[in-house]
Order: C-alpha cells, then sequence, then structure tokens
C-alpha cells in the first residue's frame, strides 16, 4: 500500500478536439503541501477535477486515497472551487449546516468553524450580501468540514486582504500538522514561497516542472542578481570588477544589476566586496524568486513558438 | 440523515423561503374555490352533487394550471444549479447524482403534494359544508381521489422538468423548452388526436388504438382517470362513451410510468453528464 495520496499515471483529458490536460504523472504523499502554478486554462482546474472523481480522464490512471476516485473517496476531502457560491439557506449560518448534513459532519463543526474562520458574527447575515473574502472564508470552513485529509483548494486565496491571507495560511499550516495533504492552487506567488512543500507548474495541460523552490532553482539555472550601489558614474567599472562571468540586466548612473549563476555567486561578490573603498558603496543579492521560476517554466513560450491549435 | 433527504428538505425551505409554496397552495385553492362558487350556479335539481360537478370542472381546469406549475418549479432545479455555480461544490461532497435527482424530486413532490392538497382540500371542505345537501361519502371519496390524481400528474410534469434541466445547458433555454413541452403535451396533442379522429371518422386504427394514444400522454391519463373512473363523473363529461370498458388501473399506471420513466431518463443523462 502506497502512501501517496493522489497519484496520477499518464493521465490525459480531452475535450472534444481541445486537450485540458495531457500526459500527466504526478504523485503527492501524504502530509504535504502542494502548490500547483500555471496560466489560466493550463489544466489546473480539469486536474482537480479529476482527483474529485467528477470527470474522468480520457486516458490514464489515478487514485486518491488509495481508491479509484468514486464517493468513498470524497468523504475524506475537502474542495474549495475557484468562485465559490453557496447554496442551503440564506446565511452563512445555514449553508454551511446544509454542507454538514451533506458531509455527515457534526453539527457542533459549524459553530467552530464558523469561529475560525471570523465568521461566527457575520454567519447570520444573507450570504448574498457577503464581500469576496467573506465568501471564500464560507468556502475555506465547508472544505474543512468532516475532517478532510485532503484539501483540494482552487485559488483560494484571491479576494482576501494580506491579514485574512496570513489567517488563511496560519489555517492550513494546522490542518498540515494533523497530516491533512494539501494541493493548492494559486496565482499569488509571493506567499507561496515560504510555506510549500513542492511547486508543480504546468504549461498548457503539461506538468512542466514539480520539485522544491530549491530544486526548481537550480534546474531554472536562473542567474543569481546582484544589486550593488556605486558613486555617480561606477556602474561599469563594478560591472568589470565583479568578474568573467557577470552580465550586466540593469543599469542607471547609481545603481547596477549584475546577474551571476548560481555558482559564481560568492566569487563575484567577494571581488565586489574587496574592491577600492568607495567603488561600491552597497549590495543586494536576490536570489531568483518563484516569479522568476514561474516565468522561466511556466510563461507562455515567446510569439511564433506558440503551439496554439488552430 | 440520508444525502436525498438533506437535499429534499433545502428545496422545502427553499420553496418556503421564496414563496413557491404559499403562492401554489393559494392559486390552487383560490381556483377551486371560484369553480365551486360559480360554477354550482346552474346545476339546479340533476341529481348531481356539488362536489361532483366541482370534481368535473376543476379537473379540466388543474389540466392546464398543475402542469404549468410542476415545470416552473422543476425546470430550474439542476440548470439553475449549474448557471448559479453551486453544483459543482454539491457534486465534491459524497453523494452520488441519482441522489441528487432524487433529493430534488422529493421536495419538488412534497411541494406539490402539500399545495395541491391544502389548496384543493379547503375548497371543497368549504362547499361541503356549505352546501345545502352534505355530499355523501363517495363524494368525498371522489374527491380525494381528484387530489390523488392531481398530485399523480404534477409529479410527472415534475418528472419531466427534471429532464429538461438536466438537458439543457442554459436555464432560459430550460424555461423555454418547459412552455413548449407544456404547450404539445397539454394543448396541441389532443388537439391533433381530435383532428385526426374527426378525419378519419373515428374508425379504422387510430379509433381502436384510441385508449393507448390517451394513456401516452399523462395530461390525458389524468383525464381518463378523474372522468371516467369516478362514479357520476363520466356521465357529465361525457366521456363514457370512449373508454367504457377501460379500468382505472391503467390510467394509474401511466401516470406512474410517466413519473418513474422521466426520472430514469434525468438520472442517466446526469450521470453521465461531464463537468
Amino acid at each position: 500500500m502506497s502512501q501517496d495520496v493522489i497519484r496520477l499515471d499518464h493521465v490525459t483529458k480531452r475535450y472534444g478536439s481541445f486537450t485540458a490536460v495531457e500526459d500527466l504523472s504526478l504523485a503527492v504523499p501524504q502530509g504535504e503541501f502542494l502548490a500547483l502554478l500555471g496560466h489560466n486554462g493550463a489544466g489546473k482546474t480539469t486536474m482537480m477535477k479529476m482527483v474529485l472523481g467528477l470527470t474522468r480522464p480520457t486516458s490514464g490512471s489515478l487514485s486518491v486515497l488509495g481508491a479509484a476516485g468514486g464517493i468513498a473517496g470524497r468523504q475524506s476531502v475537502g474542495f474549495l472551487p475557484e468562485n465559490v457560491s453557496f447554496t442551503g439557506g440564506s446565511t452563512g449560518r445555514e449553508a454551511l449546516r446544509f454542507y454538514a448534513r451533506l458531509k455527515g459532519a457534526p453539527k457542533a463543526q459549524v459553530e467552530e468553524l464558523l469561529q475560525a474562520v471570523g465568521l461566527a458574527e457575520a454567519g447570520n447575515k444573507a450570504v448574498r450580501t457577503y464581500s469576496k473574502g467573506m465568501r471564500q472564508r464560507l468556502g475555506l470552513a465547508q472544505a474543512l468540514l468532516g475532517d478532510p485529509r485532503l484539501l483540494l483548494l482552487d485559488e483560494p486565496t484571491t479576494g482576501l486582504d494580506p491579514m485574512l491571507r496570513q489567517e488563511f495560511y496560519r489555517i492550513l499550516r494546522d490542518m498540515k500538522a494533523r497530516g491533512v495533504t494539501i494541493l493548492l492552487s494559486s496565482h499569488v506567488l509571493t506567499e507561496l514561497q515560504l510555506r510549500t512543500d513542492r511547486i508543480a507548474i504546468m504549461r498548457k495541460g503539461r506538468l512542466v516542472a514539480c520539485d522544491t523552490l530549491r530544486g526548481l532553482q537550480e534546474a531554472a539555472g536562473l542567474p543569481v542578481r546582484i544589486r550593488v550601489r556605486v558613486p555617480e558614474g561606477g556602474a561599469a567599472r563594478a560591472a568589470a570588477q565583479a568578474g568573467e562571468g557577470a552580465t550586466v540586466l540593469a543599469a542607471n548612473g547609481r545603481s547596477v544589476e549584475l546577474g551571476v549563476s548560481l555558482a559564481m555567486k560568492m566569487d563575484a561578490l567577494r571581488r565586489l566586496a574587496a574592491g577600492t573603498d568607495g567603488s561600491v558603496e552597497d549590495l543586494d543579492v536576490l536570489p531568483p524568486s518563484l516569479e522568476d521560476v514561474y516565468a522561466h517554466f511556466g510563461g507562455l513560450p515567446p510569439a511564433g513558438q506558440q503551439e496554439v491549435p488552430s | 440523515m440520508s444525502p436525498s433527504l438533506v437535499i429534499a428538505g433545502r428545496e422545502i425551505r427553499e420553496g418556503l423561503r421564496n414563496r413557491w409554496v404559499a403562492t401554489a397552495t393559494l392559486i390552487l385553492a383560490a381556483l377551486a374555490l371560484a369553480l365551486a362558487l360559480v360554477g354550482s350556479a346552474p346545476v339546479g335539481e340533476v341529481g348531481t352533487g356539488r362536489l361532483t360537478v366541482t370534481i368535473v370542472s376543476l379537473s379540466s381546469l388543474s389540466i392546464y394550471l398543475l402542469p404549468l406549475i410542476a415545470l416552473l418549479l422543476a425546470f430550474d432545479t439542476v440548470v439553475g444549479e449549474a448557471e448559479r455555480g453551486t453544483l459543482l461544490l454539491m457534486l465534491a461532497y459524497p453523494l452520488s447524482r441519482w441522489q441528487i435527482v432524487a433529493g430534488k424530486f422529493l421536495g419538488h413532490a412534497a411541494i406539490l403534494s402539500f399545495a395541491t392538497t391544502v389548496g384543493f382540500g379547503s375548497a371543497a371542505l368549504a362547499i361541503g359544508f356549505s352546501a345545502p345537501v352534505l355530499p355523501t361519502s363517495a363524494e368525498w371519496w371522489n374527491f380525494a381521489g381528484l387530489i390523488g390524481a392531481s398530485i399523480g400528474l404534477g409529479l410527472a410534469f415534475v418528472a419531466v422538468g427534471t429532464v429538461i434541466s438536466v438537458t439543457v445547458r442554459e436555464r432560459t433555454t430550460a424555461a423555454g423548452v418547459a412552455i413548449v413541452v407544456w404547450l404539445f403535451l397539454v394543448v396541441l396533442y389532443d388537439m391533433g388526436l381530435l383532428a385526426a379522429l374527426v378525419a378519419t371518422g373515428g374508425q379504422g386504427f387510430l379509433g381502436q388504438t384510441l385508449p393507448a394514444w390517451l394513456l401516452a400522454n399523462p395530461a390525458d391519463a389524468y383525464r381518463l382517470l378523474t372522468l371516467a373512473a369516478f362514479d357520476g363523473a363520466g356521465a357529465i363529461a361525457g366521456l363514457e362513451a370512449v373508454v367504457a370498458d377501460l379500468p382505472a388501473v391503467w390510467p394509474m399506471l401511466a401516470l406512474l410510468a410517466w413519473i418513474a420513466g422521466p426520472l430514469a431518463v434525468a438520472w442517466t443523462i446526469f450521470a453521465r453528464r461531464e463537468l
């Protein structure tokens, strides 16, 4: 018996002539927090629907929580769809009670979860008066009903302000500590950087990369950027000082941004720091961010190379 | 609690909240009362009880109204949720699709049964106790039969509306299809049948298979059940000649088939649907 909560084996999904997901293989071990990145229409939502058993793969096989999809698996899965909307009553509390009954979750959990997502007071208000952030929080609450072992969250943090986002990730951290596996898709890259175990990048239905951020940074071979503040007119000198491997990415009178490979980074830094007095006033080292990595793997290919189906 | 019952309960609460239940009940009660009070005036002394007269006029009007109410109740059931975006979330819960179809049908069935029973029933009580002569117990039974048959007719059209709801992709299209289906089954079918009967002089193939043609339409099955099957009513309606030897069990079975058949179709279509 494998420990993988989600296992996809060469899964392909076609809608007519449109291929939404192509030859996707992915295994998510228990307790992992996996982020799913990709442009709109990259196949993230389709993949989640297949994991939920709402749509069947055209070819390939998948198993979720050790079962081949189906109703039994869904009992232990929590799902928060993109642009969530609710039914089952006019107020937030009624709606959550309806979903709790559907899932066979204890009634007391409704109050607990409303408290946890900060809707205890707003629970008596009509759902249609909710802001996007409140709906999103109610959506998270319903996903947590019945103590799921797997959470599928489709763009969960859109519409949340930074404070709520912190709170949101705090809840997810608690879930992860309890051994819950989390699959989350997002466009907000900076917030995923420090919180996820692995990052999967999809492009046009294909999985183009899946690794830790560190692994992705190495695989991408992206340069480390060194921002150097120099006296007026010293940009060219600083660039030369950094050594052979450095390239000038951007420069103006008082500062220059150099790109060096990961391997050359320390050499370049030593040389810059050891320069004559006043030639370098300040240094900032910027490792490739998730955004750079994402642009490298997931960015749409430049015009002319696009394999858009006609 | 089983998921079907949870969904049925949700449908009933929604029906109460958006005044569907109250509206339908009031309409049916008003219709029945109006027919009873206005329609019983010219009867005079023909030996037919007022309640029986009401049964005839009520059944020939509810044949138009009940299918309309039922279709309006059901056409939105799945397509509306798909459009509002609540269907995806519900399907992600541990329930199978037949439980959704069954739950929604049960909820609508409860709303419609309540409206019919209370609406017609209150009118019957008002007529019964305001009439100079109390209706016989046979008349009461006949009226109860009318309520039962009317519920059957309503449920058949709820089932048909459910099929429309799982087949069509947009809510507005579903509404249009529902109206067309209503027009065809309730109005055009009979007109076509009548025209064909006149053209063939009631002879030949059509004349011999007429009962089958009537049973093939839920509205006509209802007509057979209410007008011909109850004692006395058929004499007034003039239908006795058509179906003199047709036992009441056949229109009942036809109505049941019109409930079960469309539900099975709706479930099959819904189960295969890709999201």
